[in-house]
């Protein structure tokens, strides 16, 4: 009884404990369920949008589709950059184990090149590891259908459709147009600074020079996209539309393709650079600098030792003479110091002066020599220009004095950009006793100043500058500013827009002095001047001076430490009614009248008679209607 | 049409009616979520169908066996499983890396699974049979019982069953009065020894740890599904993107869908109205549970059903905290949701048990 008891007893305390444990462990659970509601309540309503969009973009993909890029022609269409079809072969090294050896294994399908490999090299160290490259560019359809077979013994590797640029006229236009290549880095940075990065998705090339470069964002387009849902093994399971992407806009150059060629031709073989210039509205007609290059080699990276020679190469073909280089412009400087002489010294300007064969500065005993031995006697400025006599000029710079000089010349362009729409323009230089102190921490020596009167010493100008200047004089003293794209063109529409020329100024001279010097640069190419050849039996006037600039010849160059002169010519025609200005460089070319003086000839010759140099294939014009652009 | 339901009547009536219509209410919506979750596979629905059938009939059967006899074979039941575990670790078929089944020619099993059962029922007898004087020795003899098979389950590895199987045991001696001293004991010796258990994990293991509290670090590795997983939850919003339209699951982001994260699925289709129904299902089988242990006639009942109803819970808790992304992801599926055939076995079973000790009340009433 006893013992019932107590275990009755035992029984209800131990009943009673485990209540309150299974109490505990309700209260518990309720705690953890709340925990748990609240956790999906923060998810599923708090944070809804945010995983919302998380969803969202799991599930689609957005694929960019590449605009085409928009064509670059000459004045009348012909076409000078295009997008041709293509399939290139492309590696993906991140999803590649053994590079080198799925490239030997692929060489034996496809042809690829030691040249092949070297330029996919370079491109991997400018790449990240995930992006597809190409090992080999433009396959043979031949060499298309035998990958396709074999393709399954190559992953990482695909065969990509897709347009090429292609230059068509090669190294004529290396320069002006440019090229296209591949993104790298910094320009990628750069496009993410510019918030322009959604432009470019998908997009593989970007403009690297010339107009390719300065025409970026109106060749580029927009890219379109196309949203796909994909699994999450990355198939695609739906296609939920696209937006279509907007080509790039064409552009039309002011070159004149035709011009351009006679140009290049009459070059031949020479070294240096050559602008010619509508004076009136300052379209750049042609723009040459020589040598040039091959711009397709840069499309898809350029192979490495292709890089090496042009960039090491002592003739320097990468860089544009025409807007870049910097060359003393000897004797042609000449017209522009006569016209300072005219509009601020009338009275040294007009001074007949005798001229021994050297010019001597007052109280001082270092003789400036003419480039006539013995001189030209008794002289004015007039026949100054025609004879380019340097004695008159050393003494009429002498008079005004280098700042007044350089002041005035200014005016013409020279010693700072002349702002064309391309990229890469030096300003060159023309000094000033303020420019020494400051780059030299030296005095000015009054000789410095006399030898900047024929173009010499500091004084330094770009191909472009000259060309300009030159037209200035041409157009009665009226700066357009050069330009060399023409007008944009939609390729969908056909809306055109056209560049309007833009007055850049007017220089500071009289009407009557500007046709003074303007009828002594007639003289310079009639018996008795300095290119009376370029003028002989010509059936329109031309107007020109000829220059011959000091210069040392090329280091490590075929003329290595020989001095050769720079040849220069500037002309304009006809110059009773000028429709062309033009201005030559031929690197150690000795005298301007005789190197660079006939090459000018063949281009005006071209421009106003229509006449090709002796020796020319007739003209290929390759026109291709500007909306070929699919 | 008399004749049948008498025949329904008499087989079915011994059956607790409230348990019986919440079971089937999870097992239906199981089903349906299956439906999406196997990308539409009937063949996949029907075998949780047959699944269920099978779990069914073992439900029937233990709700019949009266629990005193249950009481009887607690001890020949827990020796079997443990030389099975044994036979296990020594002839085991190694299966995705882990040593889990046996293979008995006709069949594989995984005794781990038949210990969810048997070890609760093992340590509930031996506290009842002890009851007269529950002393820490009894409680200490008990816990041997627990940690024998535990540990050769961690040794599989099988760190999901292991804690649930600790959890059940945990439960028995909690509720048959374990001190809270040697409660807060055992909890600070775990808390000191953290680190030589950490030691002691698998790297997966500790990767799961440290991918839930940086899950971006290891967004495509071991932070993938809990990624993933919260995605799908969060995207379902309030009212959930609909049946058969949750694109996480649809497209295959959402990795072992129709099983251990079967609730994401749930979750993005159903949003957080159907969660609340859910989880109300749940909170009354739970509840139903409870009043069953609260009435059970004896100590081993109480403690068994009262074992199995926290056990139950902590499933359920822990997959759902583990897919929410606020626990590590542990192998647990959601219970009576989750595909695959074992799991729902021994649930039912343990819901047969419950309904045993709730219809055996009155007839053992001391």
């Amino acid at each position: 009884m006893q013992k019932t008891r107590s275990a009755l007893k035992n029984h209800i305390v131990e009943l009673k404990r485990f209540k309150t444990r299974l109490a505990i462990a309700i209260a518990g659970m309720v705690v953890l369920l709340v925990v748990l509601v609240a956790r999906f309540a923060w998810l599923q309503i708090y944070q809804y949008q945010f995983y919302q969009t998380l969803a969202e973009n799991n599930r689609v993909s957005r694929v960019p589709i590449v605009p085409n890029r928009g064509l670059i022609l000459d004045r009348k269409g012909v076409v000078l950059a295009e997008n041709l079809p293509g399939y290139s072969l492309e590696i993906t090294p991140s999803k590649v184990k053994n590079l080198k050896g799925i490239i030997s294994r692929l060489s034996h399908v496809v042809k690829i090149s030691s040249s092949d490999i070297r330029r996919f090299d370079r491109l991997r160290v400018e790449s990240r590891r995930f992006q597809s490259l190409p090992i080999r560019a433009r396959l043979s359809e031949d060499e298309v259908a035998r990958f396709a077979v074999n393709q399954y013994k190559f992953p990482g590797v695909k065969i990509h459709a897709r347009l090429y640029r292609f230059y068509p006229f090669s190294n004529l236009y290396s320069h002006v147009v440019g090229y296209v290549g591949r993104i790298n880095d910094v320009e990628l940075n750069a496009l993410e600074k510019a918030g322009q990065l959604d432009d470019y998705r998908g997009s593989e090339h970007i403009g690297k020079t010339g107009v390719e470069l300065s025409y970026e964002k109106v060749l580029h387009g927009v890219p379109g996209v196309e949203q796909i849902e994909t699994d999450a093994g990355g198939h695609a399971v739906a296609d939920l539309g696209r937006t279509l992407p907007v080509s790039g806009d064409n552009v039309f150059l002011t070159i004149n393709n035709r011009l351009q060629q006679v140009a290049n031709f009459a070059f031949g073989d020479h070294r240096g650079a050559l602008v010619a210039i509508r004076p009136q509205t300052g379209a750049v007609l042609a723009m040459l600098s020589k040598p040039g290059f091959d711009p397709n080699l840069f499309v898809d990276g350029i192979d490495t030792a292709d890089w090496k020679q042009l960039n090491d190469s002592p003739m320097h073909p990468l860089i544009n003479r025409a807007i870049h280089s910097e060359y003393p412009p000897g004797s042609t400087f000449k017209p522009f110091v006569a016209l300072a002489g005219l509009t601020l010294d009338p009275s040294a300007a007009n001074k007949t002066i005798f001229d021994p064969g050297y010019y001597k500065i007052p109280g001082h005993s270092h003789l400036f020599h003419n480039w006539k031995k013995g001189g030209f006697g008794t002289i004015g400025l007039d026949r100054s220009i025609t004879v380019s006599d340097d004695t008159f000029f050393y003494g009429l710079a002498y008079a005004l004095g280098i700042d007044r000089m350089a002041h005035y010349v200014e005016q013409f362009g020279f010693g700072h950009k002349t702002g064309i729409d391309m990229p890469g323009e030096s300003s060159g230089l023309i000094p000033t006793e303020a420019w020494k102190r400051k780059r030299y921490h030296q005095p000015w020596y009054p000789g410095e100043t006399v030898i900047a009167g024929i173009g010499q010493g500091y004084v330094l100008v770009t191909p472009l500058q000259l060309a300009s200047a030159v037209a200035t004089l041409a157009n009665n003293g009226v700066i357009m500013k050069p330009h060399v794209v023409k007008s944009i063109q939609n390729p969908e529409t056909g809306a055109t827009q056209m560049i309007d020329p833009v007055v850049a100024g007017k220089v500071n001279a009289s009407q009557a002095d500007l046709d003074r010097v303007r009828k002594d640069m007639i003289t310079v190419t009639q018996p008795g001047g300095t290119a009376a050849g370029i003028g002989y039996k010509s059936p329109y006037l031309i107007a020109a001076k000829t220059g011959t600039a000091q210069v040392i010849g090329l280091n490590n160059g075929p003329d290595a430490g020989e001095k050769r002169d720079n040849a220069v010519f500037i002309a304009y025609a006809p110059a009773d009614n000028p429709q062309i200005a033009v201005a030559v460089v031929v690197e150690n070319g000795g005298e301007g009248g005789v190197t660079a003086g006939p090459i000018a000839k063949a281009v005006l010759d071209y421009y106003i008679l229509h006449k090709t140099p002796p020796g020319m294939e007739p003209l290929d014009n390759k026109v291709l209607p500007a909306k070929a652009n699919q | 049409m008399n004749v049948i339901y008498k025949l329904f009547v008499r087989f079915f009536r011994h059956m607790d009616a409230y348990l019986l219509l919440l079971v089937f209410s999870l097992l239906g919506i199981g089903l349906v979520i299956l439906y999406s979750a196997s990308d539409q596979s009937i063949g996949r629905v029907l075998y949780q169908v047959v699944n269920i059938l099978v779990a069914f009939v073992v439900m029937w059967v233990f709700s019949l066996i009266p629990p005193q006899q249950l009481s009887r074979f607690a001890l020949p039941i827990y020796i079997l499983g443990l030389v099975l575990l044994i036979a296990v670790a020594i002839h085991g078929e190694v299966r995705l890396g882990a040593r889990r089944w046996l293979n008995l020619g006709v069949t594989s099993i995984q005794p781990s699974e038949f210990m969810k059962i048997a070890v609760p029922m093992m340590l509930a007898w031996y506290l009842d049979k002890h009851q007269e004087a529950l002393r820490l020795r009894d409680f200490a003899v008990a816990s041997l019982f627990l940690i024998v098979p535990v540990i050769f389950i961690l040794k599989q590895p099988d760190l999901g069953t292991a804690l649930i199987i600790l959890a059940s045991g945990f439960f028995v001696l909690f509720l048959a009065g374990l001190g809270w001293r040697v409660i807060g004991g055992i909890f600070l010796a775990i808390a000191a020894l953290s680190p030589v258990i950490w030691h002691h994990m698998h790297d997966y293991q500790r990767q799961r740890i440290l991918t839930l509290l940086h899950p971006a670090q290891y967004r495509l590795g071991a932070g993938y599904h809990i990624i993933q997983s919260t995605i799908a939850m969060g995207s379902g919003g309030m009212f959930g993107q609909g049946w058969l339209h949750g694109t996480q699951a649809k497209l295959n982001f959402l990795p072992e869908r129709s099983t251990d994260f079967i609730f994401a699925v749930f979750s993005e289709e159903f949003g957080f109205a159907g969660i609340m129904v859910l989880v109300l299902l749940f909170a009354l089988l739970i509840a139903r549970c409870m009043v069953i242990s609260m009435n059970a006639p004896t100590l081993f009942t109480r403690l068994l059903s009262g074992s199995l109803t926290l056990t139950f819970f902590t499933y359920a808790f822990v997959n759902m905290a583990m897919v929410s992304g606020i626990l590590p992801v542990v192998g647990i599926p959601l219970p009576l949701i989750s595909y695959g055939g074992t799991s729902i076995v021994t649930l039912l079973l343990g819901f047969g048990i419950l309904m045993s000790i709730n219809l055996h009340r009155k007839l053992v009433q001391t």
